[in-house]
């Protein structure tokens, strides 16, 4: 069924036969469409199955539903490998079993009696292979993570990832909503994402409420959008120079996200943006003051980074470092579904802010680069700071008048709404769904982590294993945003 | 007296040599605009380090506990051949710098062998890569010293750096220019540092050195880091004799000035890490195979001389 992005569908009107389901989404998935979710919700004894697609060219979003009786539904994963991790999933979390998925292995072991990591891992045997196993603990201060290689000596013919150590239940405790703590849940998805997750759950309960965000509040959202993916991406710039050790963008860019994490916190009190957005609209104004003050630190922090950003690009050891490692084809990049820059790094036309544009951001252009490999993922990330930059201060210079926020009133009863956001690290989805009640009956996340990490497992094939930590910083990706 | 004071030279040398790490990592804050940690930090690294109680594996045997002190013994052996300010070392004989090649060698098998004992994979792709860099590092430093060898006409290392004089850079410029940029490679190849290595990164997997040494604490840890500080100290003073050859009589002049240029070459170091990034693991073999065409060129104008 076709819905009205952002706005909520009947979720009755989305249920198919299921044979009519699977062909359905098939037919779907291949004439253009990307999965954004694709679920489970228990149903009278049985389970229903959601799936999402996205029309990235058209903006569209698609829903449709089965009920699965049966202990098994047909995998579509050997036809469409973005699909595997969400059947993974569906197959974890339900028991429903994908008939024919090449892969079915835990991604959270939250099941009883499993333990995170143990499971089955894909192996390469030959005299001269080896196997290199690094984490969960790792020797930064970063998230648990495994991490398996087969490698022929520097080589790595094969790298698995196994996550979900960081497991919460973050879906649960929405699901359990809406109350008071379930905004604080969404901010808290994933600790650098707080704006964009917040805006996705705002966005997901102000399609049910049927409710309007006032254009002073669209603006401010996207002000505070933009000043979190100028500080990540910021971070990331600084922290791939150190990982090539090279100190001087490292040394820059540590203090500068600072900068420009400050600046969110002058606005709402808090360097991550918490407590800034709600549904209906936002919590805190800008006065004229404070207009000016951010202006002025902006554009100090941007010349600075420039200046950081511009020794990368200029610097030849740095930039033989970076070309070359860690490609990811863009027929690789489509078929796993990345998202965000990672995907446009690969050359894919996906930006949420110009494919399926929301609150302020009509008329927004994008910023992609081909190649793929580490240089390119920093180049736009680059690309992406100077739009950002630049948007931020055309708001603060003519930021609309009116109010802050509209009432939300109660959810509207056995609907769903899907949102989308354009995160720094890609597209957040939240799908929501009510119960006839008007609570939530299922709280779907789908972080673009979860999409991601199996670009980066891509990016080493072929690839030198002392490479590993400069991919995984060129993706940076989130432990507890994929792990929930 | 003259005993005395090759002895008190060494007892130098082992006092200072913990210095030179701190002089780079003060020069490296300069540049990234931090203060930066006390240069004395090392000594306190020591000190903490050899008070506490190391930790074994227990798969590991006594060929990894016996690892760091033989490494040290080593470097502190080599450093007996190793000139002062050019001027004679506690032990010096002819050919004394093939043994100076082989101790370090020896300090490098007995690290690889007990990164090896631990089992671990890290420490076996850091020692894979350790010997794999040797081989290319070791001769340009061989080929080097030859060239030395020549220029100042005598088969010690006292006797060929007691042979350098200001004079010798009027005649000889190419052949120590070369064998400069030659010794320098391999200093930063040898002692782990960027462009080679990173000595700074926590990330193992692109760990050379370090990632070798990460079993071992307490005094054991103690004995490897000063055992890094002595291998830096040992290529530093090579390099300033070559570069800063003994010009004075007196023997406090002729100290200070070769200590100043110890020193600026620990700068030089904190500068080149500074500046640039790390090569790709696999273009390290290409930084020394320069430096041994480096050596190799030297030793030809130096025969052709």
């Amino acid at each position: 069924m076709r819905t009205d992005y952002p706005s909520r569908f009947d979720a009755a009107a989305a249920d198919l036969d299921a044979a009519l389901f699977f062909d359905t989404a098939a037919s779907r998935l291949s004439a253009g469409g990307r999965a954004l979710a694709y679920f489970a919700v228990p149903e009278d004894g049985a389970h229903r199955l959601l799936l999402a697609i996205g029309f990235d060219r058209e903006g569209a979003v698609e829903v449709y539903s089965t009920r699965v009786a049966g202990p098994s539904f047909r995998a579509l994963t050997p036809s469409f490998p973005e699909l595997h991790l969400f059947e993974r999933e569906i197959w974890e979390q339900s028991g429903l079993r994908p008939e024919g998925h090449p892969w079915l292995k835990p991604i959270r072991f939250n099941t009883p009696g499993a333990v995170p990591g143990v499971a089955d891992y894909f192996t390469v045997h030959g005299s001269q292979v080896h196997e290199v196993a690094v984490g969960p603990v790792h020797a930064g201060v970063i998230e648990p993570g495994h991490f398996r290689f087969q490698c022929h000596g520097e080589k790595v013919f094969h790298l698995e990832i196994m996550l979900g150590y960081q497991h919460r239940g973050a879906e649960r405790a929405l699901a359990a909503g809406p109350d008071a703590r379930s905004l604080r849940y969404a901010e808290t998805l994933a600790g650098d994402t707080s704006i964009g997750h917040a805006w996705a759950y705002c966005a997901a309960v102000e399609a049910l409420c049927g409710v309007n965000v006032p254009p002073r509040a669209q603006v401010l959202r996207g002000l505070m959008l933009e000043l979190e993916r100028l500080a990540n991406h910021t971070g990331d710039l600084g922290a791939l120079a150190g990982d090539v050790a090279y100190l001087p963008t490292a040394s820059f860019c540590g203090r500068l996200r600072g900068d420009f994490l400050n600046m969110t916190a002058l606005v709402c009190g808090n360097r991550f943006g918490r407590n800034m957005l709600k549904p209906g609209g936002v919590e805190f104004d800008l006065d004229y003051a404070l207009i000016k003050e951010l202006k002025l630190r902006l554009e100090a922090a941007f010349r600075d980074v420039a200046g950081a950003a511009g020794l990368l690009w200029e610097t030849s050891s740095v930039t033989d470092r970076f070309e070359g490692t860690g490609v990811v084809t863009r027929q690789a990049a489509e078929g796993l579904g990345l998202v965000g820059p990672a995907a446009r790094a690969s050359g894919v036309g996906l930006d949420t802010r110009r494919n399926y544009p929301y609150g302020p951001y009509e008329g927004f252009t994008m910023s992609v680069s081909g190649s793929g490999d580490v240089y390119s993922r920093a180049y736009v990330r680059w690309l992406e700071i100077q739009k950002s930059a630049e948007l931020a201060a055309g708001w603060l210079d003519a930021l609309p008048e009116g109010p802050l926020a509209a009432e939300c009133g109660p959810l509207a009863p056995g609907c769903g709404a899907v949102s989308l956001v354009e995160g720094w690290r890609g597209q957040i989805c939240h799908f929501a769904l009510t119960g006839p009640d008007g609570r939530f009956r299922s709280y779907k996340v789908v972080d673009p982590s979860f999409h991601n990490w199996q670009g980066l497992a891509m990016a080493l094939r072929g690839g030198e294993i002392s490479d590993f930590p400069l991919c995984n910083k060129s993706f940076n990706l989130s432990y507890c945003g994929r792990d929930l | 007296m003259e005993i005395v004071k090759p002895l008190a030279q060494y007892l130098a040398a082992l006092a200072l040599a913990p210095l030179l790490p701190g002089v780079i990592n003060r020069v490296k804050a300069f540049f990234a605009g931090r203060r930066g940690q006390p240069v004395l930090q090392l000594y306190y690294d020591l000190y903490k380090l050899s008070r506490k109680t190391p930790v074994y594996s227990r798969t590991a045997t006594w060929v990894f506990r016996a690892g760091p002190a033989a490494s040290l013994a080593a470097l502190l052996a080599a450093l007996l051949v190793l000139p002062f300010a050019g001027r004679s070392a506690p032990f010096s004989f002819d050919g004394d710098f093939v043994l100076l090649i082989y101790l370090l060698g020896l300090a490098r098998f007995a690290t690889v062998l007990a990164a090896l004992d631990t089992g671990s994979a890290f420490e076996g792709m850091g020692a894979s890569r350790e010997m794999q860099f040797a081989v290319f590092a070791e001769p340009a430093f061989f080929l080097g010293l030859t060239a030395l060898a020549r220029a100042g006409g005598h088969a010690s290392l006292a006797g060929m750096f007691g042979a350098l004089t200001p004079g010798i850079w009027r005649v000889a410029a190419p052949v120590l220019a070369l064998l400069t940029a030659s010794f320098f490679i391999v200093l930063l190849a040898e002692n782990s540092r960027v462009p080679a290595d990173d000595p700074n990164t926590h990330l193992e997997l692109t760990m050379i050195h370090e990632v070798m040494v990460l079993d071992h604490s307490g005094p054991d840890l103690a004995c490897i880091l000063y055992g890094a500080a002595l291998k830096l100290w040992l290529f530093a003073s090579l390099i300033a004799c070559v570069v800063l050859p003994r010009r004075t009589g007196s023997w406090a002049t002729d100290s200070a000035l070769f200590l100043l240029a110890v020193l600026g070459t620990a700068a030089a170091v904190g500068v080149v890490e500074s500046v640039m990034a790390r090569l790709r693991l696999l273009k390290v073999p290409y930084m020394l195979i320069t430096a041994f065409a480096f050596s190799a060129l030297a030793l030809i104008f130096q025969m052709s001389r």
